[in-house]
């Protein structure tokens, strides 16, 4: 593949140097020294100069790209990046925001500002947060559908309730699909009169909300439930977009934002947080609201060093767990050293979250399950391919292939599938398939 | 912007609005040639009225409103309208035994005259409902005059600002402000771009609602369900229902027409209750803006509640049997109904009665007290303090508690998910505390003006007659009571309360921000 990756940051050196050894980089950067610097630390062509012009762009090749990638820390450049590099050839293009605005816009015009996949820097960190928070049991959780659809992957631990159940008593949520269960290493394609067993694991495919609600059913000492304090601090987009996804899911945090002003706006636009006007350091004030007392302290100021005091100050203060976002990857270990549970930088979230989309295939995003013995994949219908216009349970009947149906997304909306469900072309399609069994579904989508 | 007041594109404005008026008379002269009756009275006013409509325009030709000016041109025409109001009224009774006709006989006699039937223009015109015209009925008074009695009502109840937003173009220039002045409730809704289109809409919707019930009412008539239903009743009580008047042409109000008629009028006063902008919504199939509405829930929770406690009151014997109403101790039917009725009357400041509730037990009446002082919906043609104001102040308060235990903490307050501006909080704050204060005032003033002439007056009668002249809702309690009139008290007393119900037309805020916008400027 012939990928060019514009804005040589920590963001674009990251991608550039995963893609390195597999394909053929070009990276893009204004700063010559910059440009000068990478060309020997990776095996990539650089080439100094603004990437929003087509005088650069075609030097890099855009024209025949298989990919472009506009990773600046400037929105509008990314934008205007894509744009131009759809004005010269036709590759697929990311887009890396900050603003979560253009996203909503992009969301509702796929294709808009010439980018086919936007990855908005702020939400998906505060989504990573959530799911630390929210999914504490579960093995692994990855979103799909640009997080209208999460997979979750729990172990019925001993004492669970969900235990000695059958799949259809455990799976009381309209927009949950119970798609896996591992047994002994084997995979088991669930029924309904399938029993659930202590140390079996169980694959989850629905809205994140009733993921999070299934994880409450099957660890409910280990889930978070309403009732948990979840204080956030610092209300910079990555605190707002984490209490908003919160809110979602039905907890009440608290935020604590020091500028009156901005203080002001998320307490109008978070309707179930109560939005707290103070300085976060002050330890009086923390005491005072009891900020000691509660499960769980994000931390979302915009200076790493603030969020390192408070992080200290909280677990000191006897908070259960801490969650730290630190803006310089090399703070990252740093944090988690000195006793901080998990520390989250946007960069790398936002770097893997682009490199996953590079994967050749057909499916749009992947996830590996159990040593490879299935795996999650996403696919957007085109008009004509075999999925298209027939009821899923027709398509089960005929095929010989392993796979379950999870979530169907169609217009940025969650469609529960049914046996007598009829997909649609640009419908996206999680399903839940055997190993063996995904060049069989590829070569239908 | 000149700092100094142009009150003289304010009144030249007003002349439009004057001449305009003189074509409405068109209405009870039709009823008079219909009847056979003096067609002089409304010749003559229309004349009159058109004359000094012309010489008022002259002041300026061509007016052009600031935001102050607004202010002044709606103040002004409602004052205006209930002055013009009288015409018919005086000329009509002029030497005759009417209480609103010209007395000429003495001077004491000539001013007292004059403000009855400045009292009566202006109750009919702000909607409120309360009467000085003695005998009621069609052997005092000719037809013709007591349907003018009922267009009055109908005039001021969407208001005769937005009436003239949405037909003279003149006036549409201005008048997001000028609707803005008039319009019950804390702020202006524009439904579309235009503002004279929105001022359509609502007068269109009014009008339907109108039309609608008279014609049901009609139809009881000729169904036989409502003998005293005629057609002249039918309209006259259309005029008056949806703008939460409260006028009839009958002595004994509602209570004068059949159990049908009764049921058929609750549900239009439960309308002219209702924001009219929601009705424009429902009108374009989106009738989830109205279930969804804060207010309105409120609205409807507040009448289902209210009228269920009265009811159980009623049918436990809160009213004594012998009266007008029916014996209620053990009727389900006639409880629930007489609940209903006057609860759907005064809740929103209606007026009308199905039964003399101020011979009730005294909690059923303090029950009626406290209904009194909530109030329609913004938007609606109801007078008081509004349901979305208390809405607003209750919030208010509870933000306010909540914060003093938790200092730091930031709070909007919210209505129906959405956020209430803080400075839009003050206002109502204001409002409400003004107008608290205003009713509390005048109550006192009532009480100690009656008794300097002599009139012993119970509190909850100095009390209701201040809330049912500020609130525009009409019937009181004791000699005021729903078939009970206003005539006894002295002119003093009348005056005041003519203030109160302009000023509790607009809101307060346009009439007391002229007063003081002009000691501003000397």
């Amino acid at each position: 593949m012939h990928v060019v990756v514009i804005g040589a940051g920590e963001v674009g050196t990251s991608i550039a140097s995963s893609l390195a050894s597999d394909h053929e980089v070009v990276v893009v950067d204004v700063d010559p020294d910059r440009a000068e610097q990478l060309k020997y630390e990776l095996d990539v062509l650089t080439i100094a100069g603004d990437g929003t012009t087509s005088e650069i762009q075609t030097a890099a090749e855009v024209g025949r790209a298989d990919m472009v990638i506009a990773c600046t820390d400037n929105d509008q450049t990314n934008l205007v990046a894509c744009g131009t590099a759809k004005t010269l050839g036709d590759g697929f293009t990311i887009a890396r925001v900050k603003s979560t605005d253009f996203l909503r816009t992009w969301e509702g015009n796929e294709g808009a500002f010439g980018v086919d996949f936007m990855v908005c820097t702020d939400l998906l960190t505060a989504q990573n947060i959530v799911r630390v928070i929210g999914l504490p049991a579960a093995i692994d959780v990855d979103p799909f559908a640009s997080g209208l659809v999460q997979m979750a992957e729990f172990e019925i631990a001993e004492g669970s309730p969900v235990a000695g159940q059958t799949v259809s008593e455990a799976d009381r949520f309209e927009s949950l699909t119970f798609a896996g269960l591992f047994r002994d290493g084997e995979m088991i394609v669930p029924r309904g009169d399938t029993d659930i067993r202590v140390k079996d694991r169980a694959v989850v495919i629905g809205s994140p909300e009733s993921v999070q609600a299934f994880a409450t059913d099957v660890a409910p000492e280990t889930t978070p439930d309403r009732a948990d304090e979840i204080v956030v601090v610092g209300g910079s987009e990555i605190g707002y977009q984490t209490a908003r996804l919160l809110e979602e899911r039905e907890f009440k945090p608290r935020l604590i934002e020091q500028d009156p002003d901005r203080a002001r706006w998320l307490a109008e636009n978070l309707p179930n947080t109560v939005v707290m006007e103070h300085d976060a350091t002050d330890t009086e004030f923390l005491t005072r609201e009891h900020v000691d007392e509660a499960d769980i302290v994000v931390t979302a100021l915009r200076s790493d060093e603030k969020n390192l005091l408070i992080s200290v100050l909280a677990k000191r203060l006897g908070v259960d767990r801490v969650i730290a976002v630190v803006d310089s990857p090399d703070y990252v270990t740093v944090f988690e050293e000195i006793g901080i549970d998990i520390a989250i930088n946007p960069r790398t979230v936002t770097a893997e979250e682009i490199t996953r989309f590079t994967y050749e295939s057909v499916a749009e995003n992947i996830a590996v399950l159990e040593n490879d013995q299935a795996e999650v994949l996403e696919l957007e219908l085109t008009e004509g391919c075999g999925l298209v216009g027939r009821p899923i349970s027709e398509i089960v009947a005929e095929s010989d292939a392993r796979f379950v149906i999870g979530a169907i997304t169609r217009g940025r909306e969650l469609v529960t599938p049914r046996g007598d469900t009829v997909l649609q072309p640009g419908d996206h399609v999680i399903l839940f398939v055997e190993s063996d069994s995904v060049s069989a579904i590829t070569s239908m989508a | 912007m000149s700092v100094a007041l142009n009150w003289k594109a304010s009144v030249g404005l007003l002349g439009v609005g004057i001449k305009y008026l003189a074509v409405t008379m068109l209405v009870p002269l039709v009823v008079a040639v219909a009847y056979g009756e003096d067609i002089w009275v409304f010749l003559v006013s229309m004349a009159l009225v058109a004359g000094i409509g012309f010489a008022v325009e002259r002041v300026d030709p061509d007016p052009d409103l600031g935001p102050r000016e607004a202010l002044l041109f709606v103040s002004l025409a409602w004052l205006a309208a209930a002055a013009i109001g009288t015409v018919p009224y005086l000329l009509a009774g002029y030497d005759t035994a009417s209480t609103v006709g010209l007395q000429t006989g003495s001077i004491g006699a000539l001013t007292g005259s004059i403000v009855n039937a400045l009292f009566e223009s202006m109750s009919g015109f702000t909607t409120t409902g309360a009467t000085v015209l003695g005998e009621i009925g069609t052997d005092q008074h000719s037809h013709a005059l007591l349907m003018w009695r009922q267009l009055t009502q109908w005039l001021g109840g969407m208001g005769i600002i937005v009436l003239m937003i949405a037909i003279l173009p003149e006036v549409a220039v201005n008048g997001a402000q000028l609707m803005e002045s008039e319009a019950p409730g804390p702020e202006l809704q524009k439904l579309t771009p235009k503002i004279a289109e929105t001022a359509r809409a609502l007068w269109l919707i009014y009008f339907g609602f109108t039309v609608l019930l008279a014609a049901l009412l009609y139809a009881l008539h000729l169904l036989g369900m409502a003998p005293n239903m005629n057609l002249f009743n039918a309209v006259a009580h259309g005029f008056s229902t949806l703008p939460t008047g409260g006028f009839s042409p009958q002595a004994d109000s509602i209570g004068a027409f059949s159990a049908a008629v009764q049921w058929i009028v609750i549900p239009f006063m439960v309308v002219a209750g209702v924001n009219f902008a929601l009705f424009w919504h429902v009108l374009r199939g989106e009738a989830e803006v109205m279930l969804e509405n804060a207010e309105f829930r409120a609205y409807a929770g507040a009448l289902a509640v209210i009228t269920a406690v009265l009811a159980v009151l009623l049918f436990r014997g809160a009213a004594p049997p012998i009266e007008l109403g029916g014996t209620t101790q053990g009727v389900a039917e006639n409880s629930l109904r007489q609940a209903a009725f006057q609860i759907g009357s005064l809740l929103n400041s209606t007026g009308f009665a199905t039964a003399d509730f101020a011979q009730w037990d005294a909690h059923a009446q303090v029950l009626l007290l406290f209904t009194m002082f909530i109030g329609g919906s913004a938007g609606s043609t109801g007078g008081g303090v509004k349901i979305v104001r208390w809405l607003v102040v209750g919030k208010a308060i509870r933000r306010e508690l909540f914060t003093s235990a938790h200092p730091d903490v930031v709070q909007p307050v919210r209505l129906g998910g959405n956020v209430v501006d803080e400075s839009a909080i003050r206002g109502i704050m204001a409002f409400t505390l003004l107008y608290t204060v205003l009713f509390a005032l005048s109550a006192v003033f009532i009480a100690l003006d009656t008794a300097r002439v002599g009139i012993q007056l119970s509190a909850l009668e100095s009390i209701s007659a201040s809330l049912a002249t500020i609130g525009n809702i009409g019937p009181g309690f004791g000699r005021l009571g729903p078939f009970g009139s206003y005539l006894f008290f002295p002119d003093t007393s009348k005056l005041l309360m003519i203030f109160l119900m302009w000023i509790g037309r607009l809101e307060i805020v346009p009439v007391l921000a002229v007063f003081i916008s002009g000691i501003d400027t000397r």
